[in-house]
């Protein structure tokens, strides 16, 4: 009798302790999902809070001020983020899209489709002050100035891969009997990509690129040594130009109030800026997938 | 038109059936340079991705050369770093990426597995995709403005309640004294190291979400149908079907934090010490040293010595990152034998 009891005893305990072994890694969960979320909105409450300050309408018409001057905004640098952000994914996304088409559509199995998606998947997370480095190298040190088209040009290299990987991703979502349907009406593989594979993939395709184009938005290491920066309006692109993060870093850095406050205005500007792309990402997607 | 098919499809289905009803005729009109011109182009792109990584690759050989030739393997390991004498060793700045990495991966590496956890076995189906959403944005913010946050917002509160209660509490204490040291600001390794953990969680995280919903729902129902509690369930059968996803995971994780650049040039101080083992005091890494140094080098050792820097980071990261690719494909892999 008493070893019949012993063992229930034991099995209870048993039970017991798996239980509350469960309800330990259970409430772990629960705080780790609470512990994301909390820097999350930490991160945001910060941003707007402080950026809100700084906001005005002489940030979007003056020029960056010099250090503890009463008035300024952030006008050439926004301007030259957008044009080196739009230039570098126009240079960028058709080189990713055509890419992205041959592993998808040409080289699924073959030795060049392998190789080419297993470096593109590390250059996705690559460094991007490498990119700024390999730029440096190979344009700004040969010409011997900093320019804006080097800044293009290390961006779009960031664009590239990102194109790649959701372009091939939604082109193989594509079904196979599509494809089929149109060789079998006799249409060439070319006209077949190009109105059937590409045109169902669109959403998928436009989400890749909105998704390049926020990645970059924000991205300041690639910038450094090659478009470096301007306190003053860059006419054209072959001399240094002013962006907003590069603009960002210098301000914030710096000791100076206005400098600071206008940091502040910017990384609340390319913050609503690169979220709304992102949610504009995924709410394209859901609706055409 | 259909006469160019069997020659530049790879599609077996439709090479089969042209070869059952025998090639037609080629009509009017079709246009096989087209078709040849597309794939050229299409090849053409993708050739190039590859050889963007060997023109890094060698761009930054060449660009490191001065550096490679005067100290060889021995820069790792020089702490040395002195632009007036022109001499240079990148130990102080390795260190500071190894070891700001490595904080950042023990903190986020459980939170990444109770995220995950969460997100797969406790949470109402209706919240799973709206949190996932919220800890993707969290991977889309730009890394300048964790820099910012990290530097003007959080610093000044780890320095307040953590950093001088720590130092209070070990005042006097031998080892551990040593190990909080520092000027009582809250920049150094170790918030370099909880903003890297912050960045690099949604990662890890939604790695390890993707793995885990992929564990065959047969397998889970019956452990759960045997008796086993969601913990069991998920650390003794989840876990171990999908062990190489979540260390694929992990390795993509440590690849984003080693190679993260604007967050840690903010906090981690930008000074080249490395006489203390203080997770306080101001230190520098490789990323950081680039950021703050290179625009202002001289061309000449200087230079040379920081691409030097950047060769080593990508060699790092590059083989981080290929090894979490291989893991997570060969996880896909089996998964795509089983099934």
């Amino acid at each position: 009798m008493t070893t019949v009891d012993a063992l229930q005893a034991s099995k209870i305990a048993k039970h017991n302790s798996r239980k509350r072994v469960n309800v330990i890694a259970l409430v772990f969960s629960m705080s780790a999902m609470v512990f994301g979320l909390f820097w999350l909105s930490w991160i945001l409450i910060e941003t707007v809070r402080l950026g809100i300050g700084g906001l005005s309408l002489s940030l979007f018409t003056e020029m960056t001020p010099p250090p503890q001057a009463e008035t300024g905004g952030l006008l050439n640098a926004i301007a030259g983020s957008l044009v080196m952000v739009a230039l570098a994914t126009f240079v960028g996304t058709p080189i990713g899209i055509l890419a992205g088409v041959y592993l998808a559509e040409f080289g699924q199995k073959t030795m060049l489709g392998n190789l080419t998606r297993f470096i593109n998947d590390i250059l996705l997370s690559a460094p991007s002050i490498v990119i700024g480095l390999f730029i440096y190298t190979v344009v700004v040190a040969p010409m011997k100035t900093y320019s804006g088209y080097a800044g293009v040009l290390a961006l779009a290299l960031i664009v590239i891969p990102v194109v790649i990987r959701t372009t091939e991703n939604m082109l193989s979502l594509i079904p196979s009997a599509l494809r089929e349907a149109a060789y079998a009406l006799g249409t060439p593989k070319w006209k077949v990509i190009l109105s059937i594979t590409l045109k169902s993939a669109r959403a998928g395709v436009i989400t890749g690129i909105l998704l390049a184009v926020a990645r970059i938005a924000g991205e300041t290491a690639p910038l450094l040594f090659t478009a470096l920066s301007n306190q003053f309006w860059a006419s054209n692109l072959s001399g240094p130009v002013a962006s907003l993060p590069v603009t960002i870093f210098k301000f914030a850095l710096s000791p100076y109030e206005n400098w600071q406050k206008l940091a502040w205005a910017g990384v609340f500007l390319i913050t609503l800026g690169v979220l709304f792309l992102n949610i504009l990402a995924r709410v394209l997607f859901r609706n055409k997938s | 038109m259909a006469a160019t098919l069997p020659a530049s499809s790879n599609d077996k289905n439709t090479m089969m059936r042209s070869e059952q009803q025998g090639i037609p005729p080629q009509r009017k009109g079709s246009s096989p340079w087209i078709d040849k011109l597309f794939s050229a182009l299409a090849h053409g792109a993708a050739i190039l991705t590859l050889v963007l990584l060997f023109a890094i690759i060698v761009s930054l050989v060449i660009g490191a050369w001065p550096a490679i030739a005067k100290y060889g393997p021995s820069f790792l390991w020089r702490s040395e770093w002195d632009p007036v004498q022109d001499s240079y060793g990148g130990l102080v700045m390795i260190y500071g990426t190894l070891m700001t990495s490595f904080i950042a991966l023990v903190i986020a590496v459980p939170v990444s597995f109770g995220i995950a956890l969460f997100l797969t076995e406790l949470s109402p189906s209706w919240l799973r995709r709206p949190l996932g959403v919220a800890i993707e944005l969290l991977a889309a913010v730009p890394s300048i403005v964790y820099g910012m946050w990290g530097l003007l917002v959080f610093s000044p509160v780890l320095s307040t309640y953590v950093q001088q209660p720590l130092q209070k509490l070990f005042a006097g204490v031998p080892f551990l004294e040593e190990f909080v040291s520092g000027a009582p600001v809250g920049i150094g390794l170790l918030s370099a190291g909880i903003i890297l953990a912050i960045m690099i969680i949604p990662f890890i995280a939604s790695v390890m979400r993707d793995v885990f919903e992929i564990t065959p729902p047969m397998l889970k129902e019956s452990a759960y149908a045997l008796g086993s509690t969601t913990w069991e369930v998920v650390f003794k059968v989840v876990l171990p079907y999908t062990k190489t996803g979540v260390i694929g995971g992990i390795m993509l994780g440590l690849g984003r934090a080693i190679g993260e650049t604007m967050a840690v040039t903010f906090v981690i101080g930008n000074f080249n010490q490395l006489n203390s083992l203080s997770l306080f005091e101001a230190a520098n890494s490789i990323t950081s040293a680039l950021a703050n140094e290179f625009a202002e080098a001289g061309p000449g050792l200087h230079q040379a010595s920081l691409i030097y820097l950047g060769l080593v980071l990508f060699f790092i990261t590059f083989c981080v990152l290929s090894l979490s690719k291989v893991l997570l494909s060969r996880l896909a892999r089996n998964e795509g034998s089983r099934s």
